[in-house]
């Protein structure tokens, strides 16, 4: 069913998710992905070299696409209270670099970071439903995302059933990720455009093994209803990939021609330097188009990101190449 | 003007890359053709010949991954290094076997050509050897060879260098990786080949070398079940019975022509290959 | 639309993706890396000399109409030097040992790969093309190919071509504009490791890489004589190919020419290859992985400017999804940067020259003017040098100019099938016959779809793939021989006994 992703056609999602067995129909109709094409493109995007002007739009870019990550069984209030500190204001020394779009940590540490997070732009994103396995009952997962919101979270990261997924029960996985974006759509005054909480469905592409699979885990949860697709949980190798996300951009981007919504994506794992991050806002460019080069359509999932580009920013400002004794640790 | 006092060179094994002691701690004299001492060479043991394999089977993977263009280039590389380094292996030759130095640079020469020679058929065997079978229907029918994965080699035991690169390098050229036994007499050029292999562009585990006795090491790889095949044609004029019988245990290709330094074609690079036949049917 | 799914609202408004909000600032390549000699000589027997009657000719820059250089023109005298040249080399080059004659060729591709950015960058220069496909593909499969063919010196009793292959003799060799480098490398490289010597001439757009290449002879240690290499007008190459001294023709250019070629060396006995033009169908079924052969179509038709023999000028959809295939394959343009070739984001580089582009844009016209639909890119032009937009033609017949004659530039005709007889059929209905492309996951399909294109070239769910490895050349009057692989060695040897 190529024409699915036609702009034209007249496709009712409703159809498509009436039983579990139409929905399957409906992704494994999906065109496939050719493996060697769709690295060949992506690596011939990897080749844009970006100068200038245009490299410190990138970097600004890259910083307020960022969600800045701690996501550790070490993490303590003081670690989380200092990542939030940093997420304000990345570089004390150079107050026209911008604030990250989001902290991403636990969600008993949601609360740590509501406090240190009052009345900025810097929004909260919390892992939920049993992160990074996905392996606990449905009510766990439940309560697991009703806590993280109940303690403030703006932005809840869900990881997907990749075992229901991989054994073909995709009504599952839809299933798990409608009983996410429900309590989600139940919650008001975040600090997102609708004051809803935003969901983002981690498809651990690392795990889903093949394009493929990329592709159809892509559309089912833009179809369930997430806001953003998430490629990995940075726990598993391989974690973002170029061309595993541009196959998911070219999933909201053909979900947008056919329904009219905007949906955005997130890379998250293995991106370390801003060279790494240009070439993904290139692949975003290129791919989904211009619309998509905003904190609310592409984010970043990263630690120790923000340090490189502050770097390469300070190299762009100062002409001279930087050190990282200058860029606080956070 | 004071005489300024050698450095020399200490030999060690080397294993998936790196260049450790034997982890027996054992070592051997190596003499030179006069018996005066020259070097503690390592004695590998079987524990090394266990690590060695290891080595050897990680980066196959790898190693027959790459495309053939760039093990050639990888092979050519290796022979652009060694000629820069041929007088330190003419004289490590010289002073081991006592032959003389005009004779130990041909042996040199002959060892860089055998790469470059090699380096050529890394793209070309398959061509060769490969084939599109017309088999009667429907059919898309090809054979291709393949690396047989990991090799054991033991090296001629009557030269020093040559003999070790013709061996070895008609083995790697496909993909696969090898654990050899150089010469135990005149074990050290196979280790200062090994510094080369290690600076050119071989990944480490593609060709370990474990120096000691031939009599002790052989049996050990000979019964080993991760090792695809053995090359005993370095040790040809022996009676090879129990090895070849210990290496029936899980089918080991057994190869006992000694490699020859002639170029003879790409049938010592098959010798270490599988044919692959693959069937497709053909219609809309 | 409000999600049907959703209840609440995630009504949004999807931006216009085409809007450009992120200008990627000029990225060009350093130019200085390459020296251009005002005024070249002709590489004969090791030195380069003036023409004998000192006639020389300009080559300009296609993007810029900028004057590069002031290159010799061969005449008659300096064409009956280099052929005496090739012969005398040819008596030591070809009694060698293959060893020794393959690590010449080793070095020649070492050369290539060290001095590869400034033969990007002149190649680009003279040529038009992008800095991005210069460095990426034209530069280092030039210097595979040598590499490749270093191998084969001393294998050739293994090429299945008898026990005891010789070499010919002299190679006479002709080349075209748009791949200037590479297409030498096919024309010298198996030549060379054959055993053969050659008089190669370079197109008259673009002389100035094939004299690097000289240089690179030069620091090879090559012996003189064995490439010799003569910058010229058509009528240089004519008379070297019509030459008594030589015992092989090796041609790479229009079919008009080659059959005048394929005529004047009737009844002479010598040898001769050509590959010609071109009119590909790349075929794309319903099932195909889309987003790839959306890429492959682009690549099949854009790269190079359209500029290559084998190019997929004539996109064969199932009329299920042309609809589809239309509607991203234009998006996908839109995203083309066309502009400075030596700038690394360009995608889209000049036409290669004057003649070219008025060639092009008269095809392109008559398409119009036949009623097919016209799509162009929305993309501003520089004001001096030669330069057409990527242009797609929907609603094409198949009788029309633009969907039976070879343009040589970057438009591409699209027209539908509904069954895959009607495919093959209309695939095959041109008198060329170099290469064709398949799109679509079935392997049987595919299989099948390849026996019975009539196209010596066929690449199914890929594109313009070129390797050392692999032979190439067409069917019909897209010409004969093959040039890579061990099936282009057979162009330079023979079993005859000597």
């Amino acid at each position: 069913m190529p024409a699915l992703v036609l702009p034209t056609d007249d496709v009712s999602l409703d159809d498509v998710t009436r039983s579990a067995s139409a929905l399957r129909r409906f992704l494994a109709g999906l065109p496939g992905v050719d493996q060697v094409g769709v690295e060949k493109r992506a690596a011939a995007l990897a080749t844009r070299s970006i100068k200038r002007d245009a490299k410190l739009f990138a970097l600004d870019l890259a910083i307020r696409m960022t969600d800045l990550t701690t996501l550790e069984g070490a993490d303590t209030p003081g670690r989380v209270q200092s990542l939030c500190a940093k997420a304000q204001r990345p570089d004390p020394a150079d107050a026209t670099v911008p604030a990250v779009a989001a902290v991403c940590v636990y969600p008993d540490r949601v609360g740590i970071a509501r406090e240190a997070l009052e009345g900025t732009s810097v929004r909260i994103a919390s892992v939920a439903t049993a992160f990074p396995s996905g392996r606990a009952p449905m009510s766990a997962k439940i309560a697991d995302t009703q806590f993280a919101l109940d303690e403030g979270a703006d932005e809840i990261d869900m990881v997907i059933d990749r075992g229901a997924f991989l054994s073909g029960d995709y009504g599952r996985v839809f299933d798990e990720i409608r009983a996410i974006v429900e309590r989600c759509a139940d919650t008001d005054g975040r600090r997102t455009p609708d004051g809803r909480a935003h969901l983002k469905v981690i498809l651990e592409t690392g795990e889903l093994a093949t394009y493929d699979n990329v592709r159809r885990a892509s559309w089912l949860a833009l179809i369930a209803g997430a806001d953003v697709i998430k490629t990995s949980t940075g726990k598993v190798a391989p974690a973002a990939t170029l061309p595993v996300t541009l196959v998911m951009l070219e999933a909201v981007r053909d979900f947008a021609a056919l329904t009219g919504q905007m949906r955005g994506v997130k890379a998250a794992g293995g991106i370390r330097t801003a060279k790494d991050a240009i070439r993904y806002l290139v692949v975003v460019h290129e791919t989904a188009g211009g619309g998509w080069l905003d904190p609310e359509w592409f984010r970043f999932g990263a630690s120790s990101l923000l340090n490189d580009v502050l770097m390469q920013r300070a190299k762009q400002t100062h002409g001279v190449y930087w050190t990282a004794d200058r860029i606080p640790i956070d | 003007m004071a005489t300024r006092l050698q450095v020399p060179k200490t030999y060690k094994l080397a294993i998936g890359g790196a260049f450790p002691r034997s982890e027996s701690g054992r070592t051997f004299d190596v003499v030179d053709a006069d018996g005066s001492f020259v070097a503690n060479a390592s004695k590998a043991s079987r524990k090394d010949v266990r690590d060695a394999v290891v080595a050897a089977r990680s980066a196959q993977p790898g190693w027959s991954g790459a495309t053939a263009y760039n093990r050639g280039q990888v092979l050519y590389r290796v022979a652009e290094l060694l000629d820069g380094r041929r007088e330190q292996f003419a004289d490590e030759i010289v002073r081991l076997t006592g032959v003389p130095r005009r004779s130990a640079r041909t042996q040199v020469t002959s060892a860089i050509d055998m790469w470059v020679w090699y380096a050529g058929w890394s793209d070309k065997f398959a061509q060769v050897s490969g084939a599109a079978n017309p088999v009667a229907g429907p059919y898309f029918n090809i054979s291709v060879p393949e690396p047989t994965g990991v090799v054991a080699v033991i090296a001629p035991q009557d030269d020093a260098l040559a003999g070790l690169v013709a061996a070895i390098a008609p083995v790697i050229v496909s993909g696969n990786t090898v654990v050899v036994v150089p010469n135990t007499r005149w074990p050290l050029p196979a280790i200062t080949l090994a510094e080369v292999l290690a600076t050119s562009d071989v990944p480490g585990g593609v060709v370990n070398v474990l120096t000691g006795d031939v009599e002790e090491l052989t049996p050990v790889l000979a019964g080993h079940l991760d090792v695809n095949a053995i090359d005993l044609g370095g040790v040809a004029d022996r009676d090879t019975t129990d090895w070849e019988t210990a290496a029936a245990e899980n089918v080991k290709r057994v190869v006992r022509t000694p490699p020859t330094q002639d170029a003879d074609g790409p049938a010592r690079i098959l010798a270490f290959c599988e044919t692959k036949t693959v069937w497709h049917p053909k219609g809309w | 639309m409000t999600d049907p799914l959703l209840g609440a609202g995630t009504e949004t408004t999807v931006p216009d993706v085409l809007t450009p909000t992120w200008e990627y600032a000029p990225a060009p390549e350093a130019r200085d890396l390459v020296t251009i000699r005002s005024r070249s000589g002709l590489f004969i027997d090791g030195a380069f000399h003036d023409a004998a009657d000192g006639g020389t000719f300009a080559t300009i820059s296609p993007a810029t109409e900028e004057h590069l250089a002031d290159v010799a023109l061969a005449g008659d005298a300096d064409v009956d030097r280099a052929v005496a040249a090739a012969r005398r080399a040819f008596a030591s080059w070809s009694r060698l040992p293959g060893r020794e004659r393959g690590k010449y060729l080793f070095r020649i591709a070492r050369l290539l790969q060290e001095r590869a950015r400034e033969f990007a960058v002149l190649e680009s220069l003279d040529n038009g093309k992008p800095i991005r496909e210069t460095r990426d593909v034209d530069v280092p499969t030039a210097a595979a190919h040598f590499f490749y063919h270093a191998g084969w010196a001393d294998k050739l009793a293994w090429a299945g071509l008898g026990s005891h292959p010789r070499p010919l003799g002299v190679a006479g060799q002709v080349i075209p504009w748009n791949f200037p480098l590479l297409m030498l490398a096919w024309k010298v490289a198996p030549a060379l490791a054959c055993g053969n010597t050659v008089v190669l001439k370079p197109a008259e757009t673009t002389p100035l890489t094939a004299l690097l290449f000289a240089d690179i002879c030069q620091q090879a240690d090559l012996p003189p004589g064995v490439v010799n290499i003569l910058t010229g007008a058509g009528e240089t190459g004519a008379t070297l190919v019509g030459h008594e001294g030589i015992d092989k023709v090796a041609f790479t250019g229009s079919t008009a020419v080659g059959k005048q070629i394929q005529r004047r060396l009737a009844g002479t006995g010598r040898r001769l290859t050509l590959e010609l033009g071109g009119k590909a169908a790349n075929i794309v079924f319903e099932d195909a992985a889309m987003d790839q052969a959306i890429e492959g179509i682009v690549d099949g038709i854009f790269f190079n400017q359209g500029h290559v023999c084998c190019a997929g000028s004539r996109l064969i959809v199932q009329e299920s999804v042309h609809d589809l295939v239309v509607d991203k394959l234009t998006r996908r343009l839109a995203t083309l940067r066309l502009g400075d070739p030596l700038d690394k984001n360009t995608d889209i580089g000049a036409i290669n020259s004057r003649a070219q582009l008025d060639r092009i844009t008269e095809l392109a016209d008559a398409g119009e003017a036949e009623g097919a639909e016209r799509w162009e890119l929305d993309c501003p032009v520089p004001d001096h040098g030669f330069w057409f937009r990527p242009t797609v033609f929907t609603g094409v017949s198949p009788a029309s100019r633009i969907a039976q004659e070879e343009i040589f530039g970057p438009v591409l005709s699209v027209m539908t099938f509904r069954t895959p007889d009607e495919a093959v059929a209309k695939a095959n209905n041109t008198p060329y016959g170099l290469s064709a492309g398949i799109w679509t996951e079935k392997g049987s399909r595919i299989l099948a779809m390849a026996d019975r294109l009539r196209a010596g070239v066929v690449w199914a769910n890929t594109f313009n793939r070129f390797d050392p490895t692999s032979p190439f050349g067409g069917y019909k009057e897209s010409g004969f021989g093959r040039e890579g692989g061990r099936h282009g060695l057979a162009a330079y040897l023979t079993t005859k006994a000597a």
